[in-house]
């Protein structure tokens, strides 16, 4: 099932030139066409042969530990004020979803016959999950990470290294996620022959954002079974945090054609969208072109990037993948913020009540599930992607919370 | 005025074209209009003016020094339509070359219109293929601009064919997989991706000149471009001398020996 992609109701999406309406698309240098042709077809290929799909599933199942639960949230779901049933993607090997995805792409690049991987980073979830997966396939693999973000996310740097990735620290521009992504695109523009760049989310030229997309969606079949075996029906609706969006899509997907089922995916507010300081780019951006898609972007008057802010390292970035403009358009997806503080309650929330540390980033659903239940009452179930697991995000949570020994509050 | 002319032109005197690359705003907004008039002044017959953009993907280390400096001294859209007026008053063509999104973002009809009233030739676009180029086939048809779109070592014929037919000015090719950024040796592909990319020129019966840049940053490596090439691009050694400059004035004298040392290279590359 997992390369399943007669998507219910999205099936035409993308169109075969990577296009979700007006979205998507191909703004990448002409150096970079030739790999993006070839990767393509490699995809196209590899997801209707039994063989590629056969080895990925055992990967998923005997390596990232897939199905991974879902579980009922009892004691959080008397705070939301209706049923929560947990998707718990920080149960995979490496702690959260990414894995998912990079194991794919690993496999593709060892079809490709390339020997090297290069990844991009924000929290450190995709770039560990990446390193991860090199070693397990013995390929080379190095990972752009902002310095903003080696400095907040130093324990996954070390993770990294251990893995046997160079960790490259990128200085220029915000240095956070998106110059990481710069750094990884010219990186790849000079070493395409015998390296392949794994994106890590729904985002980038086309075959990137319905790659990835494919790769996810296994979260969300999965849920949807399990929903289904656990309560009989269908979710009411099903709420994930969106960055660049991939474990969102990867949730939402196997539900687009639920028209019951209403889907919901939380930004990163920071301090409030009208602060100005926050990186929710569906609520508050425009149309432009990022890092080789059109898509929502945050942007100024001239079309330059804006910088962006949240206490999450995983969601600090100004672009969105193009599917989820295509759903934010048709509005058969909604798209709300959530702030630093608000994300912050409701990570404290989930580890008192549930005895589970998230990630910052899935607190971010969490705390739009507490909305959403309020909003749906109590008869309404709400499947709740928990993106990752929160080992990474301690030290900014015991900064935030004060929980440092004296003296060593960051 | 097209490009195609300053390259005719240069074809009529048995030599190659010198193109100069510095993105407005560098130094600072006054410093770059001195600084592309010494490179006219000096022997450059195109210049490129570069829009200064947050993201820049295919810019080395130099130019995006260069470009985060511009924008950190302010520097506007509008500021570049002014340099653009202020280098074309100097006769030679001038060019802008930009990531898509600012276009995009300032309207796409609306950027060719103001760029033609500056009197700019035409736009270079990195990350723009004649693909998803659509809006800005029409814009430039309308409004008379030159496009200029890249072709790559790793274009195949047929796309060299796809991106060639929508070419106008000239085409620029890539001579080496990597970013912008003098290098020691340029590419041995270089030479081969000029006599493909003629050869797909041929059979269409064309006869658009080829610049190569990337890489270009010395009199002698502009004297082997121009010995297969019709055009020699040259972009971060000129900032380099501005950048590692105590003051304008001592830049100004290093962009203009940097200048005369290529014009002569392309002089004596056939």
């Amino acid at each position: 099932m997992t390369m399943d992609t007669a998507a219910r109701g999205a099936g035409a999406m993308p169109d075969a030139t990577g296009h979700f309406g007006r979205f998507g698309g191909r703004f990448a240098p002409e150096a970079l066409m030739a790999a993006l042709d070839e990767l393509a077809h490699e995809f196209e290929t590899a997801k209707n042969d039994p063989a590629f799909v056969a080895e990925l599933e055992d990967l998923l199942a005997g390596y990232a530990g897939r199905p991974s639960l879902l579980t009922e949230a009892k004691r959080f779901s008397e705070h939301a004020g209706a049923r929560v049933l947990l998707k718990r993607e920080d149960l995979n090997h490496t702690g959260s979803h990414k894995i998912n995805n990079v194991l794919g792409q690993a496999l593709l690049t060892r079809r490709m016959g390339k020997s090297r991987v290069i990844a991009e980073t924000g929290a450190g979830q995709h770039g560990v999950a990446t390193a991860t997966a090199a070693a397990l396939l013995g390929l080379t693999c190095t990972v752009y990470m902002g310095e903003v973000d080696t400095e907040r996310q130093a324990l996954n740097v070390a993770r990294m290294r251990m893995l046997g990735a160079e960790v490259v620290p990128v200085r220029t521009g915000s240095r956070t996620l998106k110059d990481a992504c710069n750094e990884a695109f010219r990186d790849w523009v000079a070493s395409v022959e015998d390296t392949h760049y794994c994106i890590g989310s729904v985002m980038g030229p086309h075959p990137f954002p319905v790659m990835v997309r494919d790769f996810q969606r296994v979260i969300g079949v999965e849920a949807r079974r399990q929903c289904v075996e656990m309560t009989g029906a269908l979710p009411d609706a099903v709420v994930a945090c969106v960055g660049g969006g991939s474990n969102a899509i990867g949730t939402f997907h196997a539900f687009v054609g639920d028209e019951s089922v209403r889907l919901i995916g939380f930004e990163a507010g920071g301090d409030g969208v009208a602060s100005g300081k926050h990186a929710a780019t569906l609520v508050g951006g425009s149309l432009g072109v990022i890092h080789g898609m059109r898509t929502y972007l945050l942007q100024d008057d001239d079309g330059q990037t804006m910088e962006t802010h949240s206490i999450s390292a995983g969601l600090d970035y100004p672009g969105v993948g193009p599917e989820h403009s295509w759903l934010h358009d048709t509005g058969r997806a909604e798209y709300r913020e959530i702030t630093d503080a608000e994300a912050m309650e409701a990570f404290a929330l989930l580890c008192r009540t549930e005895g589970i540390i998230p990630a910052i980033e899935s607190a971010h659903a969490l705390a739009g599930a507490l909305k959403v239940g309020k909003e749906l009452g109590p008869d309404a179930t709400i499947v709740v992607c928990l993106s990752g697991r929160g080992d990474k995000d301690m030290h900014t949570a015991a900064a935030f919370f004060g929980l440092m020994p004296e003296g060593e509050n960051a | 005025m097209s490009a195609r002319i300053a390259y005719d032109k240069a074809k009529a005197e048995g030599r190659a074209a010198l193109v100069g690359y510095l993105p407005a705003g560098f130094p600072t907004y006054e410093g770059a209009v001195q600084a592309a008039r010494t490179m006219v002044d000096a022997g450059c017959d195109v210049i490129e003016i570069g829009l200064p953009y947050t993201d820049p993907m295919m810019d080395g280390p130099t130019i995006q020094d260069a470009v985060h400096r511009a924008l950190a001294g302010g520097v506007r859209v509008a500021d570049v339509f002014r340099t653009v007026e202020a280098v074309a008053a100097t006769g030679v063509p001038v060019l802008v070359m930009t990531y898509w999104n600012p276009v995009d973002r300032y309207g796409v009809d609306r950027f060719a219109r103001d760029l033609a009233s500056a009197g700019g030739s035409g736009l270079i676009t990195p990350d723009l293929t004649p693909e998803e180029g659509g809006p800005w086939l029409e814009a430039s048809d309308a409004h008379g601009l030159d496009r200029v779109f890249l072709v790559a070592l790793s274009s195949t014929d047929e796309r060299i064919d796809t991106i060639t037919r929508a070419c106008r000015g000239f085409v620029y090719a890539a001579s080496l997989m990597g970013v912008t950024g003098a290098r020691n040796a340029l590419d041995t592909g270089a030479p081969r991706l000029v006599e493909r990319t003629r050869a797909v020129l041929d059979k269409a019966g064309s006869a658009l000149p080829v610049g190569l840049g990337l890489g270009v940053g010395t009199g002698a490596q502009a004297a082997e471009v121009a010995g297969f090439a019709d055009g020699v691009i040259v972009g971060s050694a000129f900032i380099r001398r501005l950048l590692d400059a105590p003051d304008l004035a001592s830049g100004l004298a290093g962009v203009r020996e940097l200048t005369e040392e290529l014009a002569a290279g392309v002089r004596s590359g056939r």
